[in-house]
């Protein structure tokens, strides 16, 4: 099934290399937003309906764990499914980022396959 | 691993952290551009053109800075996008900065108790040749390795504040 993306993350290289690493992962990307932290990427949401949201937590503006903690209140986001995928890699930022609603969590550096094993279980049979 | 001086702890304290530094870096650039780094037969000079830094805060506190020349730069940053080397443009210092931000996180991760307690900071890239880089009271130990990418010399350092 065709799946809309949401990358959010401050470097513009590490949001095209998430796309990438989604497609090598056989994720059939039809729509790719991209956001550099999490007001954006809230501000996106207003107007756009997405399946899947990738995550950086460590942003300027606002931070991942708190885009993720509003998400709730955002009507395109209802029931979407957000993975972190950051360089921080501790148990509390883990904990934190789950308990705050995320799906799945990725370290930084990553493989595609990383990508997919942490991904596709959490789009449902979407992909 | 070591030899002939081209991996050196510049003064004594953590030197055990060298191995970790190193694996850390590999694994950046095997997994994130696709390219093994290889060790140096002889003490390459890095003509620095672009030095990313990423500050570290809390239980450890200091600079950890990837330099290279610019040739590695955009060959960093066509890996990492996928792009050919004669397309890649001014997205070379996000490259280099999330690089050393990946080697920073993956370092502080491999030590027990950094993970927690070690904050990042955002990365700086300065570009340029005519520059020394200092970190206040950053004077007592530090680790610097160096290593070849794509036959290229990059030195990644770590300064440690007391």
């Amino acid at each position: 099934m065709p799946i809309r993306a949401l990358i959010v993350d401050d470097s513009s290289v590490m949001r095209k290399i998430v796309e990438r690493s989604l497609r090598q992962a056989g994720i059939d990307l039809t729509t790719v937003l991209e956001a550099g932290n999490g007001a954006e990427a809230l501000a996106a949401l207003q107007t756009n309906a997405v399946d899947l949201i990738l995550c950086d937590i460590n942003m300027p503006v606002m931070d991942g764990l708190e885009f993720i903690k509003q998400l709730p209140g955002v009507a395109n986001a209802k029931d979407v499914p957000v993975v972190m995928i950051t360089t921080e890699g501790s148990e509390s930022h883990v904990v934190q980022a789950l308990s705050c609603g995320a799906r799945g969590y990725i370290r930084k550096p990553f493989t595609p396959e990383q990508v997919k094993e942490h991904v596709v279980p959490v789009l449902g049979g979407k992909s | 691993m070591k030899s002939v001086g081209e991996q050196r702890a510049v003064e004594g304290g953590h030197e055990t952290w060298i191995p970790l530094l190193d694996t850390a870096t590999r694994e950046v650039f095997e997994l994130m551009l696709g390219c093994p780094l290889t060790v140096p037969t002889s003490a390459e000079a890095v003509k620095p053109e672009f030095t990313a830094m990423v500050g570290l805060a809390g239980q450890l506190s200091g600079v950890l800075s990837v330099r290279c020349d610019g040739k590695a730069a955009a060959l960093m940053t066509s890996k990492m996008l996928g792009v050919e080397l004669s397309k890649v443009g001014p997205e070379v210092s996000d490259a280099l900065g999330e690089v050393c931000n990946m080697v920073a996180g993956n370092f502080k991760n491999k030590i027990s108790g950094l993970a927690e307690g070690c904050m990042l900071s955002p990365p700086t890239v300065v570009t340029g040749t005519d520059y020394s880089l200092h970190s206040l009271g950053a004077d007592s130990p530090g680790l610097e390795i160096r290593l070849l990418f794509e036959s290229r010399p990059i030195v990644i350092s770590l300064l440690i504040q007391s």
